[in-house]
């Protein structure tokens, strides 16, 4: 039934196999576009011009692209354990309500200490909420793969609880706590560039980026130059093997979805700490699926990630311009291209595996293996 | 009189709303147990309930709508089957990426045609699936209890319920008692024993996905022509995840999967219910806490606390022929 996987040079492995999937991923995006009686074209350029077209629109897609990383991030580190966390939409949305408590309830902390506790606090409850799937999985064998969509669900619930009946302003309306104090806020880059003379426009985008790029930088140096990435990597590739040398995939498991909750709570430090100041219902907004499409296509590497977040990023923001210039592409579009992504870079990643090694072994010259 | 009447109305909307849950989590069953494993349960529901809806709107016919959304299904299935049996993707990424491109895609293509932002125009009567009364239903009307009974539980729902709860005990004997569902059931547990005795693996899993594309595609078909008289976008909302939960909760079995989407269902029903209701001693009841309820129950059950869900051996993974 199936076809073995051939051995590939390296660079085919590492660039050429994933640039043609992606492609392919876009190439059936267009023909969903020419479908509906659209020009791909003209909707690349509208939406590359809304997206980097000016300041504003760089401002909004780096803005996006922040979440993306730190979601990315959160399922890369568990996919290299071999996980598979669903959860990471769950596990941000809960990390929101740590970062709203400590803003909202430790304003006596001095100037931004208080911002700095917030941010803690979010990857805390991120982390927390992602022991149970973790602890499930390594000490009751429970898959986490169903145990974090169950998660995603009790998190929405547990949160439209809190927001509506508990923390929501008396003689509110909506369902939103109050206002962060000044100090409990990531401060924006329009903010910061004022002083200096830099007339940036306003735009969420936010210091969480750079955070972010720490964070990716962090990941990177603990999977490939520490002993804890080294053993989370050997549990994902062969958990047999891990155990023979020494490592407890238990462990590796509750502290790589630890790892990969904390990093969701990044999510919610850019979008509540950054951009609302408010805890809101449902702030994550499906941001935590994307990181499952940006992690696939940045395979699990920082830099890929970096490069798809800002890839995710110009999508959101230049399709948002998109769907305002031709209604008919609406945002949905965007979901689909996300979808195809997940499907080409992911699950159909070898669908261009075997064409290609036969096509370079003709070249080569080497008998096909 | 009036309090059992009401309970029986509960009982009423709890099999309404466990239809869907009922034909999707056998769907999910029969996947699974082939060891193709299916979290797209959730976009293929979409996928039925929009091609259903959109056929019965051009057509105004509910069986061609129906035929539409079931092949409409059979479709995404085989998208999925393509990648887990041929290409031996990740059915876990496989299944999400269904989920993603069918949520976008029917929000898409509805809002292309009829520029409502997604959503169909509300259908006529005779474009939908409607109740059947079933025959003695006055006969019976002042027989106390049984006649409330088979008034509103037994006779008065639409064909897609008659077939769902016909296709338990059909989904039991095909699995149990038939050599093909031995095979299936086979494959899913040890795939390369099957091999050996010379049935094609592939084959059958393939038979697997189809049969769950059918069952799913019903389950949308049901949402948006007998629940609602149009689609919408994400209207499953969630019902392919909490079939999924049932599956886990029902340890793969038709019958327990019967009773546990009818459970979820009445969880389902009694959170619209007790809305704003308040209770002695307990105090207003967070409808959220029922709603979390199945997916609480679900990973109670997991954790192992209550009985132990242990999946078919090789779902999950795709078979290699040993060349």
């Amino acid at each position: 039934m199936s076809i073995p996987l051939r051995p590939l040079p390296a660079w085919a492995d590492v660039a050429l196999i994933p640039l043609l999937n992606v492609a392919a991923a876009f190439f059936i995006s267009g023909l969903v576009v020419l479908a509906i009686h659209e020009n791909p074209i003209e909707a690349v350029k509208l939406l590359i011009s809304g997206a980097l077209g000016d300041l504003e629109g760089i401002g909004f897609t780096l803005y996006y692209a922040t979440g993306f990383i730190f979601t990315g991030l959160a399922v890369a580190v568990c996919f290299h354990a071999g996980l598979f966390n669903i959860g990471v939409e769950g596990q941000a949305y809960i990390a929101g309500l740590g970062a709203a408590l400590a803003s909202l309830y430790l304003g006596f902390l001095p100037g931004y200490s208080l911002v700095i506790v917030a941010i803690a606090a979010a990857a805390l409850f991120g982390a927390a909420f992602a022991a149970i799937p973790g602890y499930l999985q390594a000490k009751r064998d429970s898959h986490i793969v169903i145990t974090t969509i169950m998660f995603n669900y009790i998190a929405s619930a547990i949160m439209g609880y809190l927001l509506v009946n508990v923390l929501r302003v008396p003689g509110q309306m909506n369902a939103e706590t109050a206002q962060f104090p000044p100090g409990g806020i990531v401060p924006q880059f329009h903010e910061l560039l004022k002083p200096l003379g830099i007339d940036w426009p306003v735009t969420p985008f936010n210091l969480s980026f750079l955070l972010a790029l720490v964070a990716a930088l962090g990941v990177w140096v603990l999977l490939w130059r520490t002993r804890l990435g080294y053993e989370i990597r050997t549990v994902g590739a062969n958990p047999a093997a891990a155990v023979y040398g020494g490592i407890s995939p238990a462990r590796i498991t509750i502290i790589t979805t630890l790892l990969s909750g904390a990093l969701s709570g990044g999510l919610a430090v850019n979008v509540i700490l950054g951009e609302e100041h408010r805890l809101i219902l449902e702030f994550t907004s499906g941001f935590g699926f994307v990181g499952i499409a940006v992690a696939l296509m940045g395979r699990g590497h920082p830099v890929g990630i970096i490069l798809a977040s800002i890839l995710f990023g110009v999508l959101y923001q230049g399709g948002a311009e998109l769907a305002f210039e031709k209604p008919t592409i609406s945002r949905d579009m965007i979901v689909v291209i996300q979808g195809l992504v997940v499907l080409f870079a992911g699950a159909l990643e070898h669908i261009f595996r075997n064409p290609v090694a036969t096509l370079l072994a003709r070249r080569t010259g080497q008998p096909p293996i | 009189m009036e309090a059992f009447d009401s309970y029986v109305e509960i009982f009423g909307s709890a099999i309404r709303l466990g239809v869907p849950l009922i034909l999707a989590c056998l769907a999910g069953l029969w996947s699974e147990r082939s060891g193709v494993v299916d979290i797209g349960l959730e976009g293929k529901m979409l996928t039925g309930a929009f091609a259903g809806a959109a056929v019965a709107t051009f057509t105004g016919s509910a069986w061609l709508g129906l035929a539409a959304g079931v092949a409409a299904t059979i479709a995404v299935s085989m998208v999925h089957g393509y990648a887990s049996i041929d290409q031996r993707a990740n059915q876990i990424v496989s299944g999400t990426a269904i989920n993603m491109v069918t949520d976008g895609l029917t929000a898409l293509i509805g809002n292309y045609i009829w520029s409502q932002g997604g959503r169909t125009p509300q259908l006529d009567n005779s474009a939908l699936f409607n109740p059947i009364t079933l025959p003695l239903v006055d006969t019976l009307r002042d027989v106390p209890i049984l006649g409330s009974i088979y008034r509103h539980l037994i006779s008065g729902h639409d064909v897609i319920t008659y077939f769902a709860f016909a296709a338990v005990p059909l989904t039991y004997w095909a699995l149990y008692s038939t050599r093909f569902g031995l095979r299936l059931r086979a494959v899913g547990e040890n795939p390369a024993a099957v091999d050996t005795a010379g049935i094609s693996v592939r084959a059958l899993r393939y038979s697997a996905v189809v049969i769950c594309g059918v069952l799913v595609g019903l389950s949308g078909v049901y949402l948006s022509l007998a629940q609602a008289a149009y689609f919408q976008p994400h209207m499953s909302a969630g019902k392919g995840f909490i079939a999924l939960a049932a599956l886990v909760f029902a340890k793969w079995r038709p019958w327990p999967a019967l009773a546990t989407c009818l459970l979820f269902g009445f969880l389902d029903a009694l959170s619209i219910r007790l809305q704003g209701a308040v209770l002695p001693v307990i105090g207003p009841i967070p409808v959220q806490a029922i709603q979390a309820l199945p997916y609480i129950l679900t990973v109670v059950l997991l954790a192992g606390f209550i009985g132990k869900a242990t999946p078919p051996k090789a779902s999950g993974i795709p078979y290699v022929k040993e060349r």
